[in-house]
């Protein structure tokens, strides 16, 4: 999870068009009910991250969200009671009473795997396309110290990452290796020498004065443009003409054609921004 | 216009036993440059840390005596106000980079500082360009190398145009090439910006010859202040450790000089008396190492050996190395060259991608940073009685280990990982040297060499080539993953422009000479006093 620096549209434009992009599908992941516009969003959102240049990374989160997709799926049909249309009577299941498997639960269920999938490719599409030096420089203006501790925090991680491994191949290296207990508490004294250095860094560099950074004005790149106006269709779209579809009692799809139609306009709105690469800085 | 000035300091850590600084009175001027020597634990950090305001805001503990920096009271401005104009470098470059590119980490004291967006932005350019790293500004800081995470944080200190840069034995963790080049960096900044520099360095050689002045610091108390050639002669007498390659060269020849501070005094001083070995034709051309035959005595041999990141470059390509019984090897190489790497794999910690590692018997690994061996609550813990009468540390059984000195530290994580039965039949070093003051090195050194009499095999990696001609008998240089030069030290360390020790470069490569000792030999047979010549 962390940021990868490449060359595409997404990486161009600002934070806070970027990060609106994403929250923009997140929301139409989650205000349209319909499997077929939901999935159109996952495929979306793979085809983003490979014009981003981090699509095996979003593969990745993809690949590990279906264990836990499958387990949504199975939890919602052994626990819902809703549906109507039994396709599997499993017979008593104890407390859990008579265990009858609808098709209305397990659609429900893959529905909301889906939106799973699409949040998680999101957050991973974000977190390798945004720079988090940028999101937090515009936080500071809102809480300086919060989005500076975090800063320094996300610093920490991959430094005491590293620590751990470099403290963990110096064990490997003894005849009688410490044992677990002594080992994290030399990993945790590491943890806090490191905390002070980089504490002392800080106060050299005016932490401890620190001022509230003033606003910078920057015009608005055609990346930037892009995007804002791409998330602002894209909550447009998914606020003002939702696909409607309703599982329980029974499986009510609306228009296919409404569906697709909104899952195509939902597509080409997404990925357009990408098509325009002039002014990327290689 | 003093940039800094004492009266009377002394300053105690909290829970110390005694005062780090004892009545410390000095004064540094705008534009000068302070070179602050001394053995390790003298009191030059804590007396940085007064510079940069660290002490007593950051550490608390008992201060005593007046200080201004940059006109500012001492008692009344903490290191963030100083920090507007006192920029601030410590040894370790991960540590001091807080942001996660580069660009925002030469904004960060400015924007901390108040500064608008288009001032930050100026500022960050300008930096940039000065310290020639416009390049990595976009780059993520967690991608830099340990000399471009250097420069960084330098930039980052620099970024407010301070007038006093305070650093804390910048050079330690960098190889020469990346060492030199930060030196000139100061040497240029001090010249052309007037910045005053005060910086704490053991490796005196490297940067005597741009001090104005150096300064002596012994058991928290100021012992010399004064000109590097006044310096040096008081170190002769008082202090011989602090004494450099070349004055100790010029002294034990006996040539009436003032000490040389560099390379440059120290041949002018030689040829004045007669004695500058005349310049050789550029040394005919070094064939590549040969493929050595199998040795029967060899306990470590590396055949071939690649390692190659997934999806990334070979960090070892094809390096084939053998080490016998009794040989005191030193690897040689930029940062980033392998070295720790080969180590790595002839401990058994990292599996060749390609090639083959073969060990007989036992190898024992030392890691760059002797405290990760350190785990327990007290020193007799960690090794057993045996092992820690023979590295001395018996007397400190008792102590936490993270409460010795950082020569102890590197004489018990020696101890722990060459203790047991049997003993290794090879030990391998990583930068053992770093922050390490001559008489520590000397220690090792000849601690390293009773082991090989032994007839265990030393491979010490190094960036120190004082210390590598002082170590070893043989020596091997490696680039980009690649074995480029495997002979005696004498022709590798001779020769070259960073790879040499100070004598060599005094005298051009003569004779493979490299210590002081050997070129008062080889030059002053007769023992006769000699004058300068008019």
């Amino acid at each position: 999870m962390t940021y990868l620096r490449r060359s595409t549209p997404l990486h161009a434009a600002r934070s806070s068009a970027a990060i609106a992009w994403c929250a923009a599908l997140v929301l139409a992941a989650f205000t349209t009910s319909n499997p077929l516009v939901v999935a159109t969003l996952a495929i979306v959102v793979l085809i983003a991250g490979a014009a981003a240049s981090v699509g095996r990374r979003v593969t990745r989160s993809l690949l590990l969200s279906l264990p836990m997709a499958v387990a949504i799926v199975v939890i919602n049909a052994l626990v819902a009671r809703e549906g109507l249309t039994v396709v599997a009577r499993l017979g008593n299941g104890g407390p859990f009473g008579q265990l009858d498997i609808t098709a209305e639960a397990l659609a429900f269920g893959g529905e909301f795997a889906l939106v799973l999938i699409v949040v998680m490719e999101v957050a991973v599409l974000a977190s390798a396309a945004i720079d988090p030096d940028e999101v937090l420089r515009s936080m500071r203006r809102v809480s300086f110290r919060s989005a500076l501790t975090a800063t320094v925090a996300t610093r920490m991680v991959p430094l005491l990452a590293l620590d751990s491994r470099r403290i963990g191949d110096a064990q490997r290296c003894r005849p009688k290796p410490g044992g677990r207990l002594a080992i994290v508490r030399a990993v945790t004294a590491n943890a806090l020498d490191r905390s002070l250095d980089v504490a002392a860094t800080l106060e050299v560099r005016g932490y401890g004065g620190a001022q509230r950074p003033r606003r910078l004005a920057r015009a608005l790149s055609r990346h930037d443009i892009a995007f804002f106006c791409s998330a602002a269709l894209l909550a447009a779209l998914s606020l003002a003409w939702p696909a409607s579809f309703s599982y329980y009692p029974t499986i009510e799809a609306g228009s296919a054609v409404h569906a697709i139609v909104l899952a195509g306009a939902l597509a080409l709105a997404a990925l357009l921004p990408f098509t325009q690469r002039r002014g990327i800085e290689r | 216009m003093k940039v800094l000035e004492l009266r009377g300091v002394t300053y105690t850590y909290p829970g110390a036993a005694g005062p780090a600084l004892r009545d410390v009175s000095l004064e540094i001027a705008e534009g000068e440059f302070v070179v602050l020597a001394g053995t390790s634990a003298a009191g030059k950090s804590t007396l940085l840390g007064v510079a940069s305001g660290l002490v007593p805001h950051f550490h608390g503990g008992r201060f005593d005596g007046r200080a201004e920096v940059c006109g500012m009271d001492l008692r009344q401005s903490g290191p963030a106000l100083l920090a507007a104009e006192v920029g601030t470098l410590f040894q370790d470059p991960e540590t001091q980079v807080v942001m996660g590119t580069v660009r925002a980490e030469l904004a960060f004291p400015l924007e901390n500082h108040g500064h608008g967006p288009v001032a930050v932005a100026r500022a960050v350019e300008e930096v940039a360009l000065a310290l020639g790293i416009e390049a990595l500004l976009e780059r993520s800081t967690a991608e830099l190398s340990g000399g471009e995470l250097q420069r960084v944080a330098l930039g980052a200190a620099l970024a407010g145009r301070p007038r006093l840069l305070v650093l804390d034995e910048p050079t330690s963790q960098l190889d020469p090439v990346a060492g030199d080049e930060l030196l000139a960096l100061l040497r240029r900044l001090n010249e052309e910006w007037g910045t005053a520099i005060l910086l704490a360095e053991h490796r005196l050689e490297r940067c005597l010859a741009a001090a104005d002045r150096v300064i002596a610091v012994e058991g928290g108390v100021l012992a010399c202040d004064a000109a590097p050639a006044g310096f040096l002669a008081w170190a002769r007498s008082e202090r011989p450790e602090l004494e450099t390659p070349a004055a100790a060269l010029i002294a034990g020849l006996g040539i009436a000089a003032p000490a040389p501070a560099g390379v440059k005094q120290a041949r002018a001083a030689l040829r004045s008396a007669g004695l500058l070995p005349e310049r050789e034709p550029p040394p005919v051309e070094v064939p590549p190492p040969r493929r050595r035959r199998a040795d029967p005595a060899a306990v470590l041999r590396l055949d071939r050996v690649w390692h190659e990141l997934h999806e990334g470059r070979a960090i070892l390509a094809g390096i084939s190395l053998q080490a016998c019984a009794g040989e005191r090897i030193v690897l040689l190489g930029r940062n980033g060259a392998g070295k720790s790497t080969l180590l790595r794999h002839a401990a058994g910690l990292l599996k060749p991608t390609r090639g083959r590692v073969q060990a007989v018997g036992r190898v024992a690994l030392l890691l760059q940073n002797p405290g990760d061996y350190l785990v327990h609550e007290r020193v007799a813990e960690e090794a057993g009685r045996a092992a820690l009468e023979q590295a001395g540390l018996w007397h400190a059984a008792q102590r936490h280990p993270r409460d010795l000195s950082g020569g102890e530290r590197q004489r018990l994580a020696l101890a722990i990982v060459s203790e047991g039965e049997p003993p290794p039949a090879l030990l391998c070093l990583d930068e053992p040297t770093r922050g390490m003051d001559r008489a520590a090195k000397a220690a090792l050194a000849a601690e390293l060499e009773r082991r090989s009499r032994e007839g265990a095999a030393v491979i010490v990696a190094t960036h120190d080539p004082e210390f590598a001609a002082a170590f070893a008998t043989r020596a091997v240089l490696i680039a980009d993953g690649r074995l480029i030069a495997d002979g005696a030290p004498a022709e590798l360390l001779s020769g070259g422009w960073y790879f040499a020790t100070e004598t060599a470069r005094v005298l051009g490569g003569h004779a493979g000479i490299l210590t002081a000792a050997q070129a008062i030999a080889h030059l002053r047979p007769s023992g006769a006093v000699l004058e300068p010549q008019s």
